[in-house]
């Protein structure tokens, strides 16, 4: 009946895909969830209790458009200490309601009508919708898995026109848990500049690198800085999904130009919210991360089990150095994503998530995470074995 | 112990029933490698044996158990060390230790009945010569015990699918 009411640009964005298989999943009571994309942690104690803590002191009023100021101090220095990139809390650090909102503002200030955003896929499912809602025109970059999903800098040349205006960058991956080693972030670094692309660079999981990689930021490379916006947040590596906590960090005009949105859309994020992920930072630069390395190493543990196990049942899966998400093939069954998803959860009760999901050449996988306990990983793993041996 | 043992050893300590050959996939080492840094956190006693955490309530088995705060004095050149000796062979003491505060020694007890867990107390600690005091009281309720929350179902509170 109100259907008229909404602008088709909107109806135009399909809803997630990965919604039907909730739905299904929450019909079953002994279903085992390794499509879950959030830690199995809970925040730590003591950032949970500074947001206790700031309520009862009666903190509950908005607070600067930007953020607190020393929660921008905290996260200007975390960047520069840990990923050598560095940016004047007063005037390049926006703290915004979860890196999602940060994506949004960027695509939202950097497309005019028209323009392309390139998006190396498989990836997170937000920037393709995000680029539509700004009007703005997505293109697939497509990455592969004999590449371990890494973007190689021809690809994205491939994809160049004249219409190009921003690359969205997002490494260690969600879906795939690839990561961009340094060699390859030059040579995109330099069809950036080449090519005058602005990129926004998601670097959501950065803390979470396997095996001794470390995933330099772009931001960091000669001739970049002023080209890439660095959004990140609070959600993986501090475990604090829920509190909706992120930023992004750029040089000052387009800082500015993003505040102009979020201070009429959102105002400011969660005080709340701020003073946990203040306290996360300061106790996290005074521990040396220690909470953060605790996370990382069980994740790890878990990461070599599953691809292990991937690799023993016959689904052929490359190692991922990042986030914590295994990527494994399962193009040997015959089936598509969906199917082997949808049969795994109707005949077996394990969620995972179809690879097309996140783009057209993530066909032929599936999306497993592997932050979830260890004995209901061993028992996936037992189910998804019997439904191979079932096909 | 190095950092092998260390690691070993933190993966045990979550759960040491993980079969050897997926403990060494977890840890990244071989598995040879792992069943030697076993072997030798046993021989150092480092590992003193592997048991399960019980909800003893469940289990349908009655015990007493209570905690006493003992107070003694120290005996010349043996310190506590005499004395502890002497209350670790008693087969109800599950755990003691030195304390620091207003009492010396902690000892957690259990027994069948509570008329054996009294005759503990009266007929066997409190005649030792270097105890000069007890205060007993009982486990009404556990709630955790070694890290494990007891009878609160583990519930994941996270959506089962999410971006």
């Amino acid at each position: 009946m109100s259907a008229h009411f909404i602008n088709p640009a909107i109806s135009a964005v399909p809803p997630s895909a990965i919604r039907r298989f909730f739905d299904i999943a929450g019909t079953m009571k002994d279903a085992i969830s390794l499509g879950v994309g959030e830690p199995d942690f809970v925040t730590p104690f003591p950032v949970r209790n500074t947001a206790i803590d700031s309520l009862l002191d009666g903190e509950t009023q908005y607070t600067a458009n930007s953020g607190l100021l020393p929660l921008r101090n905290e996260i200007a220095y975390y960047l520069n200490n840990r990923f050598d990139v560095a940016y004047d809390p007063n005037s390049e650090v926006l703290v915004t309601v979860g890196a999602s909102e940060a994506i949004d503002l960027a695509l939202r200030v950097l497309l005019r009508p028209g323009d392309e955003v390139l998006i190396p896929e498989p990836c997170y499912i937000s920037y393709r919708a995000c680029a539509l809602f700004a009007g703005g025109v997505p293109v697939d970059v497509p990455t592969r898995a004999e590449n371990d999903f890494q973007l190689q800098a021809q690809d994205l040349e491939a994809c160049i026109t004249d219409k190009s205006r921003v690359l969205v960058l997002s490494y260690p991956s969600n879906p795939t848990g690839a990561v961009l080693p340094l060699e390859r972030l030059k040579a995109i670094a330099e069809v950036a500049i080449k090519h005058d692309l602005f990129v926004v660079c998601d670097e959501i999981y950065a803390e979470l690198c396997y095996d001794g990689f470390f995933q330099h930021s772009i931001a960091s490379l000669p001739g970049m800085r002023e080209r890439t916006m660095v959004v990140s947040g609070f959600s993986k590596a501090f475990a604090m999904t829920g509190f909706r906590l992120g930023y992004l960090c750029a040089p000052g005009e387009v800082v500015k130009a993003c505040s102009r949105i979020h201070q009429y859309t959102i105002m400011c994020a969660s005080r709340q919210s701020q003073v946990a992920a203040y306290n996360a930072l300061k106790q996290g630069r005074e521990t040396e991360y220690r909470d953060v390395n605790k996370m990382r190493d069980s994740y790890d543990r878990r990461r070599r089990l599953m691809v292990s196990a991937f690799n023993e049942m016959g689904l052929d899966c490359f190692e991922p150095k990042g986030a914590f998400y295994t990527f494994p093939s399962i193009r040997s069954t015959g089936l598509s994503s969906e199917q082997f998803c949808e049969r795994l959860l109707q005949e077996h009760h394990v969620v995972c998530v179809p690879g097309n999901a996140f783009g057209p050449s993530g066909e032929g996988h599936i999306r497993c995470c592997y932050a979830t306990a260890t004995d209901k990983l061993l028992e996936a793993f037992d189910r998804i074995s019997a439904f191979l041996s079932s096909l | 112990m190095n950092g092998t043992h260390k690691r070993v050893l933190d993966l045990l300590n979550e759960d040491c029933r993980i079969p050897l050959e997926k403990m060494a996939v977890m840890l990244g080492m071989e598995m040879a490698e792992v069943a030697s840094a076993i072997d030798e956190l046993e021989k150092e006693g480092v590992i003193l044996c592997y048991r399960p955490v019980v909800n003893w309530d469940k289990a349908e088995r009655n015990v007493v158990e209570a905690m006493i705060e003992v107070k003694v004095m120290p005996q010349r050149e043996f310190g506590f060390d005499a004395i502890a000796k002497r209350i670790n062979s008693f087969e109800e003491v599950r755990s003691l230790y030195l304390m620091s505060g207003t009492y010396d020694l902690l000892i957690q007890v259990s027994a069948p009945t509570l008329k054996e867990l009294a005759y503990f107390v009266s007929e066997r600690l409190s005649p030792l010569e270097t105890v000069t005091g007890t205060s007993t009281s009982f486990v009404l309720k556990r709630y955790k015990q070694d890290g494990i929350v007891i009878d609160v179902p583990e519930e994941d509170k996270r959506l089962s699918v999410s971006p």
